[in-house]
């Protein structure tokens, strides 16, 4: 029973073999961001835990953070938020049966896309780091 | 040979157990992320590079510990869930499975905690 189970059987179609779509590829950019944002959960967790700790590690923390490398981190991760965020959304929409036609997926990608810089641009001028 | 029907020989076996409850709550943890942070990057954003007694002052505001930790409590269980799904989908090997997902769940408690006591020490010792 478990042999006839295994045997060579054909594949779903993976995303090397599968033609890149609007829908396919802003829906693995979902993941990839919030695989991604791990990185930015540990940034700002170590920067919290150094503000609790004394105020030597906090300045040592906040120049790391602070610098041009880690800017364009912070900068990033904001992006993969906004990105990660809106892209919930959609899944949100598509979860409760809304959205599925081919036009309205495609619009939805497209707004995904264009307000999570929008967002972005938003965040980092609101908190004021490059001024 | 029994006299089990084949209906008693697989109730309770296969899929049919907890999915529809563990597949609504990482819903609900999303769509409670979507105010939380909202709440988080107002708060956070502004802080970032300002000297140690600014953060710390604003701290002291109840609204501000409460909320973020209500937003690292509920991301990181929402990491959880979503690191152990890419794990599950794209690690074959079973014992690398089984490794990453026990790693997966030691990151993400060990950090979401850390947050939390972060927040609460700088809430009440300053």
């Amino acid at each position: 029973m478990s042999k006839r189970v295994k045997g060579n059987r054909p594949l779903s179609p993976h995303l090397t073999i599968y033609r890149p779509q609007m829908s396919s590829i802003s829906s693995i950019l979902v993941r990839i961001t919030g695989v991604s944002l791990a990185l930015g959960f540990i940034l700002i967790i170590t920067w919290l835990l150094a503000a609790s700790t004394n105020v030597y590690y906090f300045d040592c923390i906040n120049s790391i953070l602070t610098s041009w490398f880690g800017i364009i981190v912070l900068i990033g991760s904001v992006w993969a938020l906004c990105y990660h965020s809106l892209g919930g959304i959609r899944h949100l929409i598509w979860d409760m049966g809304f959205g599925f036609d081919l036009k309205i997926a495609d619009r939805l990608g497209w707004m995904v896309i264009i307000g999570s810089f929008i967002l972005t641009i938003f965040v980092v001028y609101y908190s004021g780091v490059l001024l | 040979m029994t006299f089990r029907t084949d209906r008693a020989k697989v109730s309770g076996l296969g899929s049919a157990k907890s999915g529809a409850d563990h597949w609504f709550g990482e819903r609900l943890k999303s769509v409670a992320l979507i105010p939380l942070t909202i709440i988080f990057v107002l708060i956070v954003a502004p802080l970032i590079g300002k000297d140690h007694a600014t953060v710390i002052a604003s701290f002291q505001n109840p609204f501000v510990s409460i909320s973020l930790i209500l937003f690292f409590l509920v991301s990181f269980k929402h990491l959880e869930e979503g690191l152990q799904v890419v794990i599950e989908d794209y690690v074959h090997s079973k014992g690398s499975l089984l490794l990453l997902i026990i790693f997966n769940k030691l990151f993400c408690w060990t950090f979401g905690l850390a947050a939390v006591f972060a927040i609460l020490k700088i809430t009440f010792a300053g």
